[in-house]
């Protein structure tokens, strides 16, 4: 009876640092949740909720540090879809900004003076250029995020329906 | 193995599906008739496996079997009168569809001469690459109603092991696969071991429904001539949709066929009996798919019958075949009661894919009653061959909830109409999936969408952080060089490299 509730207690303690260590490492458990938070969120890339991308994004809603409706291309749709995910409250606070989807960079290319400063700006490569060459945005690979708009010095990129 | 013992394949009746009245016999009484020749053709040039380029110019002369046009893949189209090229036009076809295809039209000479270009060798001798090219230059099509080229659907089997060819025509109305394999299923046999050949699969088992005597008659005789021991005969309840392509190879092999997923996944093919016929008289006699027998059924028809008609003949040249009109039908379905596609009228020119045309009256298929509320009863879901559940689905095309008709699996339905006939209320259940599916589509697209872009964010997040490391380690480099070496040189070196690069 003793060696039985000795044995039983000597597991559940064992168990239980074992368990403790494992949760406090949680490394991969963590990478795994971002991947699931990442693949709710639409990849426009737009950084409009403060973070450089959707993945950035995803890492913070997963670390507890940023809330679940900044992104306005997902919509109210892409919050409650987290929310259901991670089992968290979203509160009344409607999902920030607006977004215009099914839009795409176009560059009028008489315009273009070559200076390739919205190559980098663009976060799937869809813009082909080189410096004093003429740009063009592939219009299949464009997720109409507009971070292209600010870095064109002479305002030759505009969005257009798809 | 003899081929009686392999009648011993039945498998269970499903516990999906419904019960309907066949409504056959009216048009398996009489032989298959061969229609008259057409004045003129129109043969679509659109296949599901690429549109086809023309071979031959306006005005040129062509004769019976000449190839016509060609598919990248290498699948000829065949004129079927001899004539002239009158050129090309865009008219619906009866391919189930009635959006307007590009067409070959030919004017017949009433001659009928044929091609003498096609000579194929023994397939039994021949290797499997050539027979597939054989097949592939005799413009095979999916003679079940997908027009599926048949030769790229030989190629795609890889270790596979089950050729099952479908004769289960489940559909009432719809005879022409039987009245086939009664009176041609010599040529099945046949058409299945050369299919055998080209595919390398092992094994090949004839699916026919357990109702009809005369076509396991007629396919056992076939077999037992044949004497191969790789071919076989399975009878299914007769039960609909037992001929659906994942119900059938659900049937037979007692595995599912894997969801967004084809038969070869699980290693098997599953080929109509007709286009085996079409491909075993290809061999005997070197004439191409420019024929297919099509049912001509339905109350307002005086004689309905099966015809072999020309691909490309006008529905309304072959009306006489079945004794003419006696009444005017109410409505016109090209393809069986259930999943056909309702005609304007007989204008419309055959395809491969035009199996039967039905000339209903107001007796035989009544317009269906007014719609009432659902009343959870859930005989939707036990008759969904595809295990779904109807009202649900319902539910979320109604409301546009995209999502929802995704987690409840829309893309799986065949739309095969057995949770309408059961459903005491009357809901036009299918019409309604019917509707709902550009909303799931445009939710897969927008998923693919969000997938490619992550796919080069993450690429590019990746070269840039390899960009970062090179030019750290670069600058590290730099710095120890200079550390280990303080002469004026050395800084002189690196500045000058520095520039170049």
């Amino acid at each position: 009876m003793l060696a039985g509730l000795l044995v039983l207690v000597g597991l559940s303690a064992v168990l239980g640092v074992l368990l403790t260590l494992l949760a406090r490492r949680g490394g991969a458990g963590d990478d795994q949740d971002v991947d699931a938070v990442c693949a709710l969120l639409p990849q426009i890339q737009c950084a409009q909720c403060g973070y450089p991308g959707c993945r950035p994004y995803a890492e913070a809603i997963v670390r507890e540090l940023a809330p679940l409706n900044l992104c306005p291309p997902g919509g109210e749709q892409t919050t409650q879809a987290l929310a259901r995910l991670l089992d968290r409250e979203v509160g009344a606070t409607p999902t920030q900004g607006t977004f215009r989807p099914g839009t795409v960079a176009r560059i009028d290319e008489a315009a273009c003076i070559g200076c390739a400063r919205c190559l980098p700006a663009c976060p799937v490569d869809a813009i082909v250029g080189a410096p004093r060459f003429m740009h063009t945005v592939i219009a299949a690979e464009c997720t109409g995020c507009q971070l292209c708009l600010p870095a064109c010095p002479v305002d030759c990129i505009s969005m257009e329906a798809q | 193995m003899s081929t009686t013992d392999s009648f011993d394949l039945q498998p269970p009746r499903p516990a999906w599906g419904i019960s309907l009245p066949t409504r056959k016999s009216r048009t398996t009484a009489r032989p298959i008739r061969t229609a008259a020749l057409p004045a003129r053709v129109l043969l679509a040039l659109e296949t599901p496996g690429g549109t086809a380029s023309p071979l031959v110019a306006t005005g040129e002369q062509v004769l019976t079997g000449q190839p016509v046009a060609r598919t990248l893949d290498g699948l000829e189209l065949h004129a079927s009168i001899s004539g002239t090229v009158i050129g090309l036009l865009q008219h619906p076809v009866a391919d189930g569809r009635g959006a307007p295809v590009t067409c070959l039209e030919i004017e017949g000479d009433g001659q009928d001469l044929a091609w003498p270009g096609l000579r194929p060798g023994d397939p039994h001798s021949a290797r499997p690459e050539e027979v597939l090219a054989d097949i592939a230059s005799a413009g095979l099509l999916g003679l079940g109603g997908a027009r599926f080229p048949t030769a790229l659907k030989l190629m795609r089997v890889h270790g596979g092991r089950l050729l099952l060819l479908n004769g289960v025509e489940c559909e009432p109305y719809i005879s022409c696969d039987e009245m086939l394999m009664r009176e041609r299923a010599n040529d099945v046999v046949e058409g299945a071991r050369i299919m055998l050949r080209a595919s390398g699969l092992p094994r090949c088992i004839i699916a026919v429904k357990n109702s009809t005597v005369q076509v396991r008659v007629a396919l056992r005789d076939a077999l037992e001539a044949a004497g191969d021991p790789r071919l076989s005969l399975a009878q299914v309840t007769s039960r609909y949709p037992a001929g659906g392509e994942r119900q059938l190879v659900e049937m037979i092999t007692g595995e599912e066929v894997p969801a967004g997923g084809l038969p070869t996944d699980i290693g098997c093919i599953c080929q109509n009996v007709a286009t085996a016929a079409a491909l075993a008289s290809f061999y005997r006699t070197g004439r191409p798919l420019i024929s297919r027998i099509i049912t001509l059924t339905g109350g307002a028809f005086a004689e309905p019958v099966n015809v072999e008609a020309r691909l490309g003949t006008p529905l309304a040249a072959l009306l006489p075949e079945a004794g003419g009109l006696r009444e005017a039908p109410v409505r016109w379905i090209m393809g069986g009661p259930m999943m056909g596609t309702r005609l304007t009228g007989p204008g419309l020119p055959v395809t491969a894919a035009t199996n039967c045309v039905i000339a209903a009256t107001a007796a035989e298929l009544p317009a269906p009653a007014a719609e009432q509320p659902c009343i959870r009863c859930g005989a939707c879901a036990e008759a969904c061959p595809a295990r779904l559940l109807p009202q649900e689905l319902l539910v979320a095309g109604r409301t546009g909830d995209a999502d929802l008709l995704d987690r409840l699996g829309l893309a799986e339905c065949i739309e095969c109409g057995a949770c309408d006939y059961v459903c005491p209320s009357h809901i036009p259940l299918t019409e309604g999936f019917a509707n709902a599916r550009p909303l799931l589509e445009a939710l897969l697209a927008r998923r693919e969408q969000a997938r490619h872009a992550r796919f080069r964010v993450e690429a590019r997040s990746s070269r840039e952080s390899r960009r970062i490391r090179q030019e750290q380690s670069a600058l590290a480099e730099r710095t120890r060089a200079l550390e280990e070496h303080p002469d004026a040189d050395a800084l002189a070196r690196l500045l000058a490299r520095d520039r170049g690069s």
